[in-house]
């Protein structure tokens, strides 16, 4: 993907305001304040980490719904719900999973290290 | 009818209190929490704190069924803030525009439960807590259906599930679990009991002796009672703890406790059932409120970000579920 955008990127944009929210922001912030500063750092590394790994898991996420015959995840959920995919639910569950495993990559990758009680 | 300035409803609040308890001195009035359809303060009132939740009318949940479950669960033994009054307002007599009013002793000690699982003034608390929920919930589930007004039979999953079907957004892994629970549902309960509906930490009051009081009773209604022990169990209710009952113990010690107290003995796959149950209901609450959100209703990137908590519900789903599938 070529942009005509000067630097810094939209990641480095992103992540400067995250840096100053974390450094001058939440230091000595009001307990409110802090708890919605450190909700805002969050979100911004998620969007950091979406920009950083979206691509690529784009295209990994084509590939699964392409094994499955399926256009998008509505699609997918509307076969799931009908019984349509009942023969094949163990490779389903598997795709399924996989796809959950790269939201989290993006969203809290730390949950990733939660393992079954 | 014009806008009611701060001091106006503080000296609403006080009358309100004064009446409703025939008090002589209401001192010290602060509001805890505001909301859209209710607000929390808190006083002191003849020396004595109390809690004041205020409801406005037309609200979604009727405040007498939580002043009906509280005093039935009183009565059963539950550790409950005791309800000291329970007033609705008739419009028609200048008192604001209706609503009611509902007075509770205050119960000292903390909710917070990141600070219940790590602060050291809980560390001995902790250690029995597991135990003290189980024996707290068994008095729950005595607390005769027939003793409480209003009640009405719930199946949380199925309920969810509607709302999530009118948002409209697709989620797969929702679609396989919703599937696992309609085809491996228990035979039906033993018995049909009042289940609080959100027992969790976050939803009791624990100081450094441990279990003060269960609150938070709004989400009180009819159906299994191993839907509560299911909920406590659910990883969100652990707050980053690797101990799987409300993060302080071990399913074992939880229901060891339970049967004690009532006499029940606990199938773990029952239990099992209503956590997968529970993760799947929490995973459809983070969807609706990321909605509350986008939909413009209210607008917050706290509740923006929820939306991406929800595929930890989904990697909770498929974790509890490996080896469970049949099909």
């Amino acid at each position: 993907m070529t942009m005509p955008h000067d630097a810094p990127t939209a990641a480095e944009l992103v992540e400067a305001v995250r840096e100053w929210l974390e450094r001058d922001v939440m230091p000595g912030a009001k307990p409110v304040n802090g708890f919605h500063a450190r909700v805002a750092s969050n979100v911004l590394a998620i969007v950091e980490r979406e920009i950083e790994l979206g691509p690529a898991q784009a295209e990994r996420h084509r590939r699964r719904l392409d094994v499955l015959g399926m256009s998008d995840d509505a699609e997918l959920a509307a076969a799931i719900r009908a019984g349509d995919l009942d023969g094949r639910l163990a490779e389903v569950r598997s795709l399924v999973w996989d796809s959950v495993r790269d939201k989290l990559l993006v969203a809290n990758p730390r949950y990733l290290d939660r393992d079954e009680d | 009818m014009a806008a009611a300035t701060e001091s106006s409803v503080h000296d609403e609040v006080v009358g309100v209190v004064r009446d409703s308890l025939g008090a002589r001195s209401v001192a010290e009035l602060v509001r805890l929490t505001g909301g859209a359809s209710r607000e929390t303060w808190t006083c002191v009132v003849d020396g004595l704190r109390v809690v004041v939740q205020r409801q406005r009318p037309g609200a979604e949940r009727d405040m007498s069924v939580e002043a009906s479950v509280l005093r039935a669960a009183h009565a059963a033994g539950v550790p409950v803030p005791e309800v000291l009054a329970y007033t609705e307002h008739d419009p028609d007599e200048g008192n604001d525009e209706g609503g009611a009013t509902l007075v509770t002793r205050h119960v000292a000690g903390e909710t917070i439960a990141r600070k219940i699982l790590r602060d050291d003034t809980y560390a001995a608390a902790r250690g029995t807590l597991a135990a003290e929920l189980g024996r707290a919930l068994a008095r729950v589930h005595r607390i005769r259906a027939d003793q409480v007004s209003g009640l009405v039979e719930i199946d949380p999953t199925i309920a969810y599930r509607e709302r999530l079907d009118e948002i409209g957004e697709p989620h797969p892994a929702f679609e396989l679990a919703s599937q696992w629970l309609h085809e491996h549902r228990p035979s039906a309960p033993t018995s049909v009991g009042v289940v609080h509906g959100d027992y969790r930490l976050g939803n009791v009051i624990v100081d450094a002796d441990g279990l003060q009081a269960v609150i938070d009773w709004e989400l009180a209604h009819l159906g299994d009672p191993m839907e509560d022990l299911g909920w406590l169990c659910v990883p969100a209710w652990r707050f980053g703890s690797r101990l799987p009952a409300a993060g302080v113990g071990t399913r074992e010690q939880l229901f060891a406790a339970y049967g004690e107290e009532s006499g029940v003995v606990v199938d773990p796959e029952v239990v099992r059932w209503w956590e997968v149950s529970g993760i799947l209901r929490w995973g459809m609450i983070c969807v609706a409120q990321a909605h509350t959100h986008t939909s413009g209703v209210v607008r917050s990137h706290e509740l923006a970000a929820i939306g991406r908590r929800v595929c930890e519900n989904e990697h909770d789903l498929f974790l509890a579920l490996d080896g469970r599938w049949t099909t």
